[in-house]
């Protein structure tokens, strides 16, 4: 009797560690294909930096999924009806429920640690950033103004066009001149509001030459749908050629 | 002191036992919990289907990408009230003022609410409340059309003029008052009202959940209330409390919008917490498991969330404390005991899967889901990529209308016996469910995908280029067949109203008080009550071998074999 009882033990051990094993391997199965969950990878370096940390909330959230699921699963099939008897009434028991609270707890500590390195780097603003450019969002559109007095603004039904450059930083100077708007690309993994009477300061660092969707991302009004606006993004030398044409384009 | 008095002002300023009103005159003028709980649940479940046919027009509107079913400013209303509707007329009053209302002082064993007239104000202050949101419609400018939440300055009277969106507020405030009326009501009369021998660590998990509910009540509307009084002065009296120009700030309606907000959001999920909690339990044949686990996780998710509102705010780049993004993430792990509480409970049982108990599987399946979500969300750099798209909605619909819908549905197929005397029929019910269930994932897993792409919300039209039409339709298919799930639900009432069966006391093998009187329950509910001596007095009163109060641990392998 005894011996079956261990042996039954063991057998379970093994499953549990088979289970585990195809857990850590389907974890690096999924990191080494590198998913996007859905997401963009980003075009920035910021973007970059919080699309890996949206992997890694996301490799949680299938280890998370596996458990609790699993469990779902196991208690409707096993313990279906089939009978009328009464179950023994168990109430409560300690050790499980300690472990069903502090494994949770760990696992938001080090969600959490990873969250704020990257929300970090994420809100960095440069001291000294090659380029500033100040947005300011209006009812129902955007005007860009670079420091050489060139500026884009959104005109009827043209929707008007950034242009940074790539491998720069650029600081955005971000005010909305009536109700709250949102600054938002896509592409690059990031919004912001534009708020009145109060002005958002935050760093991109464009990683791909290409153009972009932006829009706005909080309801704004009647045609808040319709306040796009898209962001080229291109290689220094051209951006300085197009910074002097534009210049002579505004005066 | 005061206790005595109070319950002889019920025994004589309750109508009267000869004589008693019937018809239409006693729903107008009754103060009985139950006629109340029976007008808020079925007054809200109206609210229900008017903004679930807003919901199916919205829906209609995005099938393809430049969509003409209703004008701009149209689709702006209809959000807007949509998503007032869901949020204040339906799943607080629903569950707080139509489940609990019927069912808590059953449950505690006292004859009424302790203050009954109170009780009908609130009601009467809901239903007018409701109506007023609602005659914003019939207003020459239209209803509000700012969203929800609805953000300063746009919510000034130069960006939104008109009567409609006063109407709003109005009816936000009186809504407010009656929320906190109810609270007040429902706080004392679990404090107060209890039978002999029922204390505080004997109250059922739903009764508890309503108080911790309560509570969060108190904190959180007098907040919103008093917003909504800033901003009706600040459009029509001149003060400058969120205009910039007069030295105002219009982060600091946000501010106080979502102090309000979030506590809501569990002000709306707690008490269904708390029905999941006394269904699982009966279906299981299982006492609940970890009680004081639960009662401490339901008070902890109470404590949390009154500090993680700024995580609505997270883009404003006004509030990028990691505190808050630390006490939303904290949230998970109550939020998480919960689960596997049920899962513990059900754990070892000997479930039978009728309706309400299938109900109560598709909500956490759902929950789950938008659970995790939410924890991405709770990490603002996530935030900043997917903030105002359709991943939010996707997440707050996955929990909130989840939620409400699931375990508010599980809830009702399981009270309704009680509520009526009479049964659901459980074919229709099983078809509801299943059609709820797939239609209502269909509808949102996809919207999760359209906002990952950048489908930003309150959006009319969106762009070919997006690659979201196929995801929108998807989504649009899914919630015509959840709205088809309430048709099932409606016949599945007027069956039971043609063609009775009778359901007798306690058709489920219930566990707390209120399966220990008649369906419906007589007059001042009990005739007589059973001894109190646990947590399950009916339970323990059927089941005498199996009674709590023995407090029998079975040895381990006796346990094994059952």
């Amino acid at each position: 009797m005894r011996t079956v009882r261990a042996g039954v033990r063991s057998f379970s051990e093994l499953k549990l560690t088979r289970k585990l094993g195809v857990v850590l391997i389907g974890a690096l199965a999924l990191s080494s294909c590198n998913p996007t969950f859905g997401a963009y990878r980003g075009a920035t370096t910021q973007g970059k930096d919080i699309f890996s940390l949206y992997q890694g909330f996301w490799y949680t959230a299938i280890g998370v999924a596996i458990v609790t699921f699993g469990a779902l699963l196991f208690v409707v099939i096993k313990f279906r009806r089939k009978n009328d008897a009464i179950p023994v009434q168990r109430h409560s028991n300690v050790p499980i429920e300690v472990i069903y609270t502090v494994i949770p707890a760990v696992i938001v500590a080090v969600l959490f640690f990873f969250t704020v390195k990257v929300e970090n780097r994420v809100t960095a603003v440069s001291a000294a950033p090659n380029l500033r450019v100040k947005i300011t969002a209006f009812q129902w559109g955007w005007r860009f103004t670079y420091p050489n007095g060139a500026s884009v603004v959104s005109q009827g039904a043209n929707y008007p066009q950034m242009v940074l450059p790539v491998g720069e930083t650029t600081t955005v100077t971000l005010v909305s001149q009536d109700v709250v708007h949102g600054f938002y690309i896509p592409e690059f993994n990031f919004s912001r509001y534009a708020l009145p009477g109060f002005t958002n300061y935050f760093d991109l660092n464009p990683t791909k030459v290409g153009t972009f969707i932006g829009r706005c991302s909080a309801l704004c009004g009647l045609y808040h749908s319709e306040m796009l606006f898209s962001v080229r993004v291109v290689t220094p030398t051209q951006f300085q050629t197009w910074l002097s044409q534009q210049k002579a384009a505004t005066a | 002191m005061t206790i005595a008095a109070e319950s002889k002002t019920i025994e004589h300023g309750g109508a009267s036992h000869n004589g008693e009103p019937t018809g239409m005159y006693k729903w107008l003028t009754s103060t009985d919990h139950k006629v109340i709980g029976k007008s808020y649940m079925y007054t809200s479940l109206v609210f229900l289907l008017i903004a679930g046919s807003m919901a199916m027009i919205i829906r209609a509107q995005l099938m393809s990408p430049n969509g003409h079913v209703v004008s701009q400013q149209m689709y702006n209303e209809l959000f807007t009230i949509h998503g007032s509707i869901m949020l204040y007329l339906f799943a607080g009053p629903f569950a707080f003022g139509g489940f609990a209302n019927f069912i808590l002082p059953l449950q505690i064993g006292a004859p009424d609410m302790a203050f009954p007239r109170l009780n009908a104000l609130s009601y009467w202050l809901y239903l007018t409340g409701g109506t007023t949101m609602l005659l914003g419609f019939f207003t020459a400018g239209g209803a509000a059309a700012f969203g929800w939440v609805a953000y300063a300055p746009l919510s000034s009277y130069t960006n939104a003029p008109g009567p409609g969106p006063d109407l709003w507020i109005i009816a936000i405030a009186l809504t407010g008052f009656s929320g906190i009326f109810t609270a007040v009501n429902l706080v004392t009369t679990a404090f107060y009202l209890r039978a002999p021998g029922l204390t505080m660590f004997r109250m059922p998990i739903f009764t508890w959940s309503m108080v911790v509910t309560g509570m969060l009540i108190l904190i959180a509307f007098p907040i919103l209330t008093a917003a909504m009084i800033m901003l009706y002065c600040d459009r029509h009296l001149g003060t400058h409390f969120f205009t910039v120009s007069g030295g105002g700030s219009p982060v600091m309606w946000q501010n106080l919008f979502w102090f309000f907000g979030h506590p809501e959001v569990y002000i709306l999920a707690l008490p269904y917490f708390g029905m999941v909690s006394e269904i699982v339990p009966v279906f299981s044949r299982k006492p609940v498991f970890g009680y004081k686990g639960l009662v401490f996780a339901t008070l902890a998710i109470a404590a949390l969330s009154t500090g993680v509102w700024a995580h609505h705010m997270y883009t404003t780049g006004t509030v990028l404390l990691p505190f808050f993004s630390a006490l939303s993430l904290l949230i998970a792990v109550p939020t998480g005991i919960k689960v596997f509480t049920w899962i513990g409970t059900m754990w070892g049982g000997n479930i039978s899967f009728k309706t309400p108990m299938l109900f109560v599987i598709g909500f956490i399946v759902t929950f789950v889901m938008g659970g995790m979500t939410g924890v991405m969300l709770a990490s603002p750099p996530i935030d900043f990529a997917v903030h105002d798209t359709y991943f939010v909605v996707a997440h707050f619909h996955q929990v909130l209308a989840g939620t409400a819908i699931f375990a508010g549905f599980a809830g009702f197929y399981y009270w309704y016996p009680k509520l009526t005397g009479r049964m659901l029929r459980e074919s229709l019910g099983k078809l509801q469910f299943w059609m709820a269930f797939i239609a209502f994932n269909l509808t949102f897993i996809p919207q999760y995908l359209a906002g990952l792409r950048g489908m930003p919300r309150r959006v009319p039209v969106y762009l070919v280029q997006d690659h979201v039409t196929f995801l929108n339709q998807l989504s649009s298919v899914g919630a015509f067949v959840t709205f088809l799930s309430f048709v099932v639900w409606l016949v599945n009432l007027w069956v039971s109203w043609k063609k009775p069966i009778a359901a007798g006391d306690n058709p489920w093998d219930g566990h707390t008080l209120e399966w220990g009187t008649s369906s419906p329950p007589p007059h001042h509910n009990f005739t007589s009550l059973p001894p109190i001596r646990s947590q399950r007095p009916v339970w323990d009163a059927n089941h005498p071998e199996h009674a709590d109060h023995l407090n029998h641990e079975l040895p381990k392998k006796e346990a094994i074999r059952r």
